[in-house]
Formats: structure tokens, C-alpha cells, sequence
């Protein structure tokens, strides 16, 4: 493992990072004190509790995971298009590298920074209602594995975009639907039978189910498949970033 | 001197059917300046990828230090460093930090030190802070330069280094590069300057459509090649080449004040001697006489265009 060229490629990510770090912070912390105060606040004060917990409340892991995946989504992609469009790939590419340290380094520093996103959110989400979470490292490791995984798909979608319109395809036509229909505000139960089924199709709902068992103790699903879930999603990404980087697919002429 | 980099029977067709390289055979040896010239489109950035990895070949053999390029590609690209032709840098990255995640990328340990004096040398260190994208075209491609060398590598392959590049730049560059080489940095270059491969070049090879035409020592090429000319300038202009010169095959100019003698330098008898003779018994009288040597310039557009035939 050249863990040299590892720590080379997450320093210089994390850079641009921090080099837009008022960006990065201010635009979840002002987008979810919107959500709050619409749907916590406003239409929140007049729905019933959520097997007993208050809809302000409820909302919070869904709202985070609904920020986690699609900053995930964007921060890889981008991080691995970015190069692939100004050229600077070829150094990549000739380098001592194989495919694990340049995922490591690529998929490492776009979960970070979603990670540290999602962490904002929870923070700003405790100034609007009242938060204990019941698991706290379970949360924590939900947490970490969406961001992955979710980067994983990022850096898939990063590599397979041939100019900007196909970089922001994807997430807005199958991702931010996928989010909003996997329980980010309503609970499974809350849907009429046929579509409840049909809501297990949708991978993500697994996702925020057990991201939601973290926080309250209660899940659509049962924590196990959720687990499961999530590993053989990342596994998934993983196999297939594996077979692009064999195959030189849409990276190497 | 031992062979560093081997590249046997290398063809590479594109992905849409395209054959940009015909069956490259080329050897490279350890320490020497090698430029490849040839005309746009003739394949010397692709043979460059495919050696450095960044273009996969359709079949053939690359190995670079007895390393296999592939199944050893570790190994082999820690000891090579790339100029690409394009300008390709992050923009809003400062120079320090470009060159550190180059040197990072290629699995070396820091050295801050090494890195100052690379900036030093292609002096861009007063910029070593500055972002890439406030820099000028030529100092980006020092950049590039500074970016390649950040690993120490031991084989340098620059993809036109001096294009866009002026004059005195250009001087600073060819200094640069014969200072790697007396580091023992062996360099592949590509260039349209002809001037260039004549000032620095140990080797010359010509590439054309995707086939190497020659590769041959510098100086024997043109020692080998090499015509001279002589130019014999008339007291009075002559209206026609006298008839009893026409072996000679002389050519006059527009005005008749001079005329041009062409000969091998090989050839065990330049006929010069018989020449002046002639012309003297002809009745010609001589003002100046001056001889020229072909550049390789000369070489390169024969080479190519009798390869077009
Ligand atoms: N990715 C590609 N796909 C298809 N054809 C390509 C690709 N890259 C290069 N070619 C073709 O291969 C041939 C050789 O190109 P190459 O870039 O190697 O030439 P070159 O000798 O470097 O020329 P130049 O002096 O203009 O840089 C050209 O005809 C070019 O059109
Ligand atoms: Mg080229």
C-alpha cells in the first residue's frame, strides 16, 4: 500500500475543502433551519407524534441523511471529474497507484467532508428541538457508512459523467427521489400497503430506517437487514470501481 | 550504457479503430538525451502514454529498467516522471502544494529541501506560494517541469517542454535538461523546434504516422545526411550556367550573381577542386565563396516526405 500517495491525494481534496469552508458550513446549517422552521415548526406544530416521537424530532435523521447522501454524492464525483476534466488525471494514472489508494484517498476525503456536514446539521438541529439519541454509536456508525458508501457511488457517477449536465443527472433524477421517498419525513407505516411494498425496493429507506433505530430506538425495518443492507451496497460500489479501474473504463484511452 | 527503456513491437490501435502506433521497436539508453520528432498527428504523445501508462497498448511489449510496465507498474512509474503536452494543473492550488502532492502521489517521503531547489532551478521559486492559476503560460509549464522532477525520477519524458516557451526560456530549459542529464536522468523529448534536438539530443528518432522512420546518433546523422553547399558569388552576373559546368548541376540564382553548388560530405571526392578549376576556364570570375551546412530541419522534411511517398 503506498500510503504516501494515500494521505497525498486526501491532504489535497481536504484542501479544496477547506479552502471554501464558509460555503461548506453555512449552506446546510441555512438549508436545514429552513426545513425546520417549515416542517418542524410549521407544519410539525399541528401533526401528531411519530410513534411517540415529536415530528421536530422525527425529522432529524432523515434530514441529515438527506444532506449526507447528496453532499457524498457531489463532493465525489466532483473530486474525481474535476481532474478527469482539466487533464490533471494523467498523473494519476501514471502513477504508483492502484485503484484501493486512489478510492481510499478520492472516497476517504469526500466522506469526511459530508461527514462534517452531517455533524453540522445534527448541532443546528439541537438548537430547533430537543435530541437524545438513544444509541450513540450506532448513530455514529450509520453515519460514517452512508457518507462511504454514498461517496462510493459519487466517484462511480464522477468517473462515468462526460461533462457537467451528466454530473448532476444522476442525483437530481435518481438520488434526491430515492431520498425523499425512503422516510426522510413520514414513517413506512404511514403509507398505504401497496406502497409500502413497493418502498422496499428503495435501498435507502433501509438507510435511514436504522439511522432513525439510532436515534430513537424504533425502525420501519429491522436494524439487522438495514446493516446488511448498507454493506452490500458499499460492497456493490466497491466491485464496481474495482471492474473500472481494470477495465480503464472511461478513464483511460 | 545499457538499454532503460524498451519498447518492442508496440502497436496501439483507439478505441473508435484508429492505429496510431505501427509496430514501435525502439530502445532507449540509460543517460541519453533522445528527441523524437515528427509532424502533428505522427504518434509521439501516444507512444509516451502508453509507456507511462496513461494510454493502455493494443499489443507488443513496454519494460523500463527490465521491469514489465505492467505487471511490475509500481516499480517502473516511481522512476518515471511526465511533461504532458497539454497545460493540465489545478487552479486554485499553490505552486508548493502541486508539487508536494506530486511528490506524495509517487510514494516519496517529504523533502522540503529537495523541493526548493527543483522551484530554484526552473526559478519559480519566488512564485512557490503563488495559486497556478495567476501564473503565466510558461511558467505553468515550469510547473509541469517542477511536477515531474518533485519524485526524482530517473527517466524524464517531456511532451514538447518548450512549446509556448520564449527564447530565453527556451535557453534556461535546454540548460536544465542537460543538467538532469549529467544527474544521470535519462530524457525522452518531443519537439517541433528542430534547433532543439540539434542543441541538446544525443539521439534523434523520426516518427511519422505511427512508424518510426530512423534512429540514429545525432552527429552521424547529420554527418551522414549532411550536404553541404557551396555558394560561389560572380564578378559580373552570368545569364545561364555555361554549358561546359552542366555536370556539375549547378544552380544559379533569380539574378545570376551566384551560384550553388551542392555536394556530399561522404563522398570520397567532392569535386570541388575540378569545379573552381572549370568555372575558371569557363571564364567566370569569383568574388566570394561560402559553404553552408544543412541543418537537420533540412534532414527532418526529406525524411518525412520521402516516407509519404
Ligand atoms: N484518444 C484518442 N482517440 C482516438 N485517436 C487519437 C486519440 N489520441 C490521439 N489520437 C490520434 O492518434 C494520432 C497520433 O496522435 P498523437 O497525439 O500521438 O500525435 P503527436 O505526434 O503527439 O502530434 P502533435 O505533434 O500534434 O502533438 C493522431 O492521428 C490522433 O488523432
Ligand atoms: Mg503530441
Amino acid at each position: 500500500m503506498n500510503f504516501q500517495a494515500v494521505s497525498a491525494i486526501y491532504k489535497f481534496e481536504m484542501a479544496r475543502f477547506f479552502r471554501t469552508l464558509k460555503q461548506s458550513f453555512l449552506s446546510p446549517v441555512l438549508s436545514t433551519s429552513l426545513y425546520f422552521v417549515v416542517f418542524g415548526t410549521a407544519i410539525g406544530s399541528r401533526m401528531e407524534a411519530v410513534g411517540g416521537v415529536e415530528y421536530g424530532a422525527f425529522i432529524v435523521p432523515g434530514l441529515i441523511m438527506l444532506s449526507v447522501m447528496t453532499q457524498s454524492i457531489a463532493n465525489a464525483s466532483f473530486g474525481i471529474y474535476f481532474p478527469k476534466f482539466i487533464g490533471t488525471i494523467y498523473e494519476l494514472l501514471s502513477a504508483p497507484v492502484n485503484f484501493l489508494e486512489i478510492v481510499v484517498g478520492y472516497v476517504g476525503a469526500a466522506a469526511t467532508k459530508s461527514l462534517f456536514i452531517g455533524l453540522v446539521i445534527l448541532g443546528t438541529a439541537h438548537l430547533f428541538v430537543d435530541l437524545n439519541i438513544d444509541h450513540p454509536i450506532a448513530m455514529m456508525c450509520f453515519l460514517v457508512l452512508t457518507c462511504l458508501s454514498f461517496s462510493l457511488l459519487g466517484f462511480i457517477i464522477g468517473i462515468w459523467a462526460g461533462n457537467f449536465e451528466q454530473l448532476n443527472l444522476v442525483p437530481m433524477l435518481v438520488v434526491t427521489p430515492l431520498v425523499f421517498l425512503g422516510g426522510s419525513f413520514y414513517s413506512i407505516s404511514m403509507l398505504p400497503p401497496i406502497w409500502q411494498t413497493v418502498t422496499m425496493f428503495n435501498p435507502v429507506v433501509y438507510l435511514i430506517s436504522g439511522f432513525r433505530w439510532a436515534f430513537f430506538g424504533q425502525a420501519d425495518v429491522s436494524i439487522g437487514v438495514s446493516l446488511g443492507a448498507i454493506s452490500l451496497f458499499t460492497l456493490a460500489c466497491m466491485a464496481f470501481i474495482w471492474w473500472i479501474f481494470k477495465t480503464g473504463w472511461r478513464i483511460r484511452s | 550504457m545499457s538499454v532503460i527503456v524498451s519498447v518492442q513491437d508496440v502497436r496501439k490501435i483507439y478505441a473508435g479503430g484508429f492505429e496510431a502506433l505501427k509496430g514501435i521497436h525502439l530502445e532507449i539508453q540509460e543517460g541519453e538525451i533522445i528527441a523524437l520528432l515528427g509532424p502533428n498527428g505522427a504518434g509521439k504523445t501516444t507512444l509516451i502514454s502508453t509507456i507511462c501508462g496513461i494510454s493502455s497498448v493494443t499489443s507488443g511489449k513496454i519494460t523500463v529498467d527490465g521491469m514489465d510496465i505492467g505487471t511490475d507498474y509500481r516499480k517502473v512509474r516511481e522512476m518515471i516522471g511526465l511533461v504532458p503536452q497539454e497545460i493540465s494543473l489545478e487552479p486554485f492550488e499553490t505552486v508548493i502544494n502541486s508539487v508536494r502532492f506530486s511528490r506524495g502521489l509517487f510514494g516519496k517521503k517529504k523533502n522540503e529541501a529537495y523541493l526548493d531547489e527543483v522551484l530554484k532551478t526552473l526559478s519559480l521559486f519566488d512564485k512557490k506560494n503563488s495559486k497556478v492559476m495567476t501564473l503565466s503560460g510558461g511558467m505553468k509549464r515550469r510547473v509541469l517541469i517542477a511536477k515531474a522532477l518533485a519524485h526524482e525520477p530517473r527517466v524524464l519524458f517531456l511532451d514538447e517542454p518548450t512549446a509556448g516557451v520564449d527564447v530565453e526560456l527556451r535557453r534556461d530549459m535546454w540548460n536544465t535538461v542537460t543538467k538532469l542529464k549529467r544527474e544521470g536522468v535519462t530524457i525522452i523529448l518531443t519537439t517541433h523546434y528542430i534547433e532543439e534536438a540539434e542543441a541538446i539530443a544525443d539521439r534523434i528518432a523520426v516518427i511519422n504516422s505511427g512508424e518510426i522512420l530512423l534512429v540514429e546518433d545525432k552527429d552521424a546523422l547529420m554527418a551522414r545526411m549532411g550536404k553541404k553547399k557551396i555558394r560561389i558569388e560572380l564578378v559580373t552576373p552570368a545569364e545561364a550556367v555555361p554549358s561546359q559546368l552542366a555536370d556539375y548541376s549547378l544552380v544559379l540564382s533569380a539574378d545570376g550573381s551566384a551560384l550553388t553548388y551542392t555536394y556530399d560530405t561522404n563522398s570520397e571526392r567532392t569535386g570541388i577542386t575540378g569545379l573552381l578549376n572549370d568555372l575558371q576556364a569557363a571564364g567566370l570570375q569569383m568574388r566570394d565563396v561560402q559553404t553552408q551546412q544543412s541543418s537537420l530541419e533540412d534532414i527532418f522534411v526529406g525524411l518525412v516526405q520521402e516516407g509519404a511517398k
